[in-house]
């Protein structure tokens, strides 16, 4: 039953972000660009009223469907690791036009070659395990 | 019901996006894509290589569902909920990309110069494509987190380190666009 709504989620967050056009490689230059609003109302409605959700959550200890604490681990503190990282992702995010979730998207829209992408992605997660210790943090 | 099939507004799909986020959170879980190119990792094997693949992936499961359904959403978003999908973006934007060989602006909903079968035929756009993936797959997880995990969970949430990955991410994209694209394109 639970996989279920998992799945549900998983469709109406696919629908969501094909049909916003965040999925569009076009919509991420031009975002980049500073040439449209759309990116920069679709991010920032979104995170508005996550913040009025998540200040809900917690004022009214809101627990979950299932009767558990709705409990959000705060990232460990640090500047390095996620500025570097940010650099990084931006960078592929802005030449494949495509974050995780998108890809995906793409993929069930049928454009074959985001392949590329994903299994690059994977392929670049997997160095990332590899040289952990290596990278400052 | 038209407007189903027109692109949906920013004011819809973003508070959208807030409310896949609250359901995630109402079911226990958290909203983050980018944990899933992990566990699709740890699945091939690679807790052989490092100990940040050894973790009981089927923890994970969950969200490779939640993953499964954005596969689909894709499908019957393209499919049955869209009667023309390229994307009317700014004109001076198109005309720009135009000149750049992106002769598919304005009139497909993501780049032929990159995303067309031939691609598999074209070195460069090859590359291009598994330099790009390489950068997200590395920088998602060096961060911590992608745009769902840093920028729309982590910002409501209030998170200083997302703010830092989210202000990466626009450094990035913007030396991407505005550096290296007029040496490439």
């Amino acid at each position: 039953m639970r996989s279920v709504i998992y799945l549900v989620i998983g469709v109406f967050f696919g629908i969501v972000l094909f049909k916003s056009e965040a999925a569009s490689w076009f919509r991420i230059y031009e975002m980049f660009q500073f040439a449209s609003f759309h990116m920069y109302g679709i991010i920032g409605s979104a995170v508005g009223l996550g913040i009025l959700i998540l200040q809900y959550i917690k004022s009214k200890k809101i627990k979950s469907f299932y009767g558990e604490t709705i409990m959000i681990t705060p990232k460990e503190k640090s500047f390095t690791r996620y500025m570097l990282g940010g650099i990084l992702f931006g960078l592929g995010w802005a030449l494949a036009g495509a974050c995780p979730g998108p890809m995906f998207v793409l993929l069930g829209a049928g454009y074959i070659p985001i392949l590329i992408v994903l299994i690059s992605s994977v392929l670049g997660t997997f160095l990332y395990g590899i040289l952990k210790d290596k990278l400052p943090h | 019901m038209k407007w189903i099939y027109d692109p949906w507004p920013w004011y819809v799909s973003g508070p959208l996006m807030a409310l896949v986020m609250f359901l995630l959170l109402m079911v226990g879980k958290r909203f983050g894509m980018s944990s899933n190119l992990k566990t699709i990792c740890t699945i091939c094997g690679a807790g052989k290589a490092s100990n940040f693949f050894k973790f009981d992936w089927k923890a994970q499961r969950w969200n490779l569902i939640v993953l499964l359904g954005v596969v689909i959403g894709g499908y019957i978003a393209s499919t049955f909920l869209s009667i023309d999908t390229s994307v009317a973006i700014n004109p001076d934007v198109i005309i720009d990309l135009q000149s750049k060989g992106f002769t598919s602006a304005g009139k497909a909903y993501i780049p032929e110069l990159l995303y067309s079968n031939d691609v598999f035929n074209t070195s460069k756009s090859m590359f291009l494509l598994i330099i790009g993936g390489i950068f997200v797959g590395f920088g998602a997880r060096y961060a911590g987190g992608c745009t769902s995990g840093h920028a729309i969970s982590g910002l409501s949430n209030l998170q200083i380190p997302s703010l830092i990955a989210v202000i990466g991410f626009f450094i990035g994209g913007l030396l991407m666009i505005h550096i290296i694209f007029p040496l490439i394109f």
